[in-house]
């Protein structure tokens, strides 16, 4: 099962090596990450994606929980929750193409960020199965390049991820 | 400013060898007379001697190693200590700070190549900050699960023209860091319930019971409830080797009792153990009709390989004692008529394959058996020794044979399985106890791996009684070819390439003997001990052909094993 896990590390050097060696180490995998510092300079926030079961899950955030870096996490999936990532796409767009791609790009609530006379530069964001929708839409003829974040997710309701 | 905070720390011995990048410090070393340096032959030694003084003692071993190759020769002594939760805190010096990451003469990327198997790290920025990292490190190498942590000091972070103003701080606090200590009130009840129901309970006691200082009051469990009590490889010495209730070691190389016992359980009390593959073998058959309560201060370890029905997180001895004053309070008693029939079981197996009452191996043979040595060693030291080894058949040998009443006298490399671990461990031993005697049971293969050591032992009077069981051949190697690979011997002989033992020994200044002969075993060991301030290197030409039983058979039951070489059961 997917798995989002938010973890709060010290901001120091070496402390995203820690955790990424941690998964290589220990055969866990990594879909995707994010990390970058929090409202407290001291603190940073990684958001990592994964897949495993309830026993793999358990034994990456007790390990995760043991590396004297991270200060706290939180297995987000185990709640309600908001996830987001946001994504850049290069595609064709000429000829007839162009106003099929726009209307796409409208359905899927994205927003064409940059323009050519063959492409456009479309940013969207949203839960990572509504990215993988809009590349389908698009169709693999037409794609360029693409970038996406990685995964980013927050609680629910009065739940909080902080010290 | 460093070694007046190894100083403050309490540090007695520093384990290391010198090197450009380490100037500094080794001239601070010089200037004082508070902190003593062991000098090595070899910067892995240096991490063995520190692991051996820290398993002895209970107290953190410190290491100190140059940049580069100093630092990357003290990694496997690193790994070897953070598999077996050994408190040690390695210096390793850097190359200046400006050329970190240039490729510099003697430069390698120690965090990085060190972060695998250090339960933390840090990277000296400031030389303010070094009496602040140095607690710290000792703190986190001592406390919750034990375990090795690297400082790397840039050279130019020790140069004495750096002046600060020094404090020691008296306590450090991690915000990310806090050990469990009191184990869960709830569980603790629901396992002494468990463990007062139980027909057919087997306590089954680990390196976190000698680690966590707890065989006091494992023994009182024991004792009360008159339970079986097998231990693992890490953990002899845990419960007495010579009490009744003790029913040997378990796992691959286990007593048949312990084995068996552990199979036919009903609730097992795992204590300070993390079930690895070597004691569970496959974890799908593992002791069927068991429920596991599981104390241990790892929360990691526990459901890590075999799920357990009661986890406890906590430390062993302040979760022990909960369970004891449960217990006597309890009004609730022990099944004694179940307990008798369980005992009355327990004693049939050790009748039946028994390692310490019956023969499993061919006494009347007139070559010298490796299991009498080591039962002979055990006589002359009185069952009183620190005793260290390497790693292959002898150390199971010593293992079964020399029967460990105390915590802390067996020290060896149980997780990582390193070769070269026993001289430089037995190094740390009597430096940690200079009156102690230190026996080192070794084979011709591993001691090769570190034997440079004989001239640290040389240089600082060890008088080390090194045992080494002389084979010819990569003993444990070879039972797994002559098991599974029909005795195709790939690389496990030397072809007559083995140096002579006793000029060796006496090269480097010590006294050497041999035996060869089976009569003569108990003279020549008696007269090696009486040498008390010498080290002897016994080469004792035993058995060739003789293997390791009881021997599990790979991916089968805890009860699945040869007994001997025909009899499998």
């Amino acid at each position: 099962m997917r798995r989002i896990i938010s973890v709060l590390v010290e901001n120091a050097p070496g402390a995203l090596s820690r955790v990424v060696g941690l998964f290589s180490q220990r055969g866990y995998n990594i879909e995707s990450l994010t990390v970058a510092p929090t409202e407290d300079q001291t603190l940073s926030r990684l958001t990592l994606t994964t897949l495993g079961d309830d026993h793999k899950i358990e034994q990456i955030t007790k390990h995760l929980n043991k590396l004297i870096d991270v200060v706290k996490l939180v297995d987000l999936t185990e709640g309600a929750h908001i996830e987001r990532e946001l994504m850049l796409i290069k595609v064709k767009a000429s000829g007839a193409q162009r106003a099929e791609v726009k209307r796409c790009v409208d359905i899927f609530r994205g927003q064409i960020v940059d323009v050519t006379s063959t492409l456009y530069t479309i940013q969207i964001t949203g839960a990572s199965d509504k990215l993988d929708a809009f590349l389908e839409a698009v169709g693999d003829a037409s794609i360029i390049e693409v970038v996406r974040t990685g995964v980013c997710g927050i609680s629910r309701g009065e739940k909080v991820l902080s010290l | 400013m460093l070694i007046r905070a190894l100083k403050d720390e309490g540090v007695e011995y520093v384990f290391g060898y010198p090197g450009g990048a380490a100037l500094h410090i080794y001239d601070a070393i010089f200037r004082q007379k508070d902190v003593k340096h062991i000098l090595v032959r070899h910067e892995q030694a240096a991490t063995h001697a520190a692991d051996g003084y820290a398993r002895a003692t209970g107290k953190v071993g410190t290491v100190l190693v140059t940049s580069g190759p100093g630092a990357t020769n003290a990694i496997t002594g690193i790994a070897t200590a953070y598999m077996d939760s050994i408190p040690m805190v390695v210096i390793s010096g850097q190359v200046m700070s400006h050329l970190i990451g240039e490729d510099a003469f003697q430069e390698t990327d120690m965090i990085g190549i060190s972060r695998p198997v250090v339960k933390h790290s840090f990277l000296i920025k400031h030389p303010s900050e070094i009496p602040e990292v140095v607690k710290k490190a000792y703190y986190i190498a001592a406390t919750g699960r034990p375990g090795p942590v690297v400082i790397d000091v840039p050279k130019d972070m020790t140069h004495p023209a750096n002046l600060f103003a020094y404090e020691y701080p008296e306590k450090v606090k991690l915000r990310s860091y806090t050990p469990a200590t009191r184990g869960h009130a709830g569980q603790i009840k629901k396992a002494v319930q468990l463990l007062l129901a139980a027909k057919r309970p087997v306590i089954y006691a680990g390196g976190g019971v000698v680690q966590g200082n707890a065989s006091g009051l494992l023994r009182d469990l024991v004792n009360m409830l008159n339970l079986p009590c097998t231990n693992t490889l890490m953990g002899l010495g845990a419960y007495p080797g010579t009490d009744q209730r003790f029913i040997g070691m378990l796992g691959m190389h286990g007593t048949y009792e312990a084995n068996m016992a552990m199979h036919h359980s009903d609730v097992i009390l795992a204590v300070g153990a993390r079930c690895d593959d070597r004691v569970t073998n496959a974890i799908s058959k593992f002791c069927p009709n068991a429920k596991i309560i599981h104390i241990d201060i790892d929360p990691a370890s526990i459901s890590k390989t075999v799920v357990a029905d009661v986890p406890i997180v906590g430390s062993v001895e302040s979760v022990l004692t909960d369970m004891i004053a449960l217990i006597k309070e309890s009004t609730e008693k022990p099944d004694a008529e179940a307990n008798a029939t369980w005992w009355k079981q327990i004693n049939e197996w050790r009748e039946r394959h028994g390692i310490y009452h019956q023969t499993r191996y061919d006494t009347t043979s007139n070559l010298i058996k490796p299991q009498d040595v080591i039962k002979a060693v055990w006589e002359v030291t009185k069952g009183d020794a620190y005793v260290t080894s390497d790693v292959g058949q002898h150390q199971m040998f010593a293992a079964q044979y020399y029967l460990f009443d105390k915590p802390r006298r067996w020290i060896n490399s149980g997780g990582l399985g390193t070769m070269g671990f026993g001289l430089p461990a037995a190094m740390g031993v009597q430096f940690a106890d200079r009156n102690a005697t230190v026996v080192c049971v070794t084979g011709e293969g591993s001691i090769q791996m570190c034997i440079q050591e004989l001239s640290c032992c040389t240089q600082y009077h060890l008088p080390v009684k090194i045992i080494c069981l002389n084979n010819q051949a990569l003993g444990m190697v070879r039972q797994w070819q002559d098991m599974q690979y029909a005795g195709r011997y790939a690389e496990s002989l030397y072809e007559d390439s083995l140096p002579d033992f006793v000029k060796l020994a006496e090269a480097y200044g010590h006294v050497g003997m041999r035996v060869t002969k089976k009569e003569d075993l108990k003279a020549k060991l008696a007269e090696c001990f009486a040498l008390k301030d010498r080290l002897v290197f016994m080469d004792i030409m035993v058995d060739q052909s003789e293997h390791v039983y009881p021997m599990q058979i790979a991916q089968q039951s805890m009860r699945d094993m040869f007994v001997s070489k025909t009899e499998r059961v």
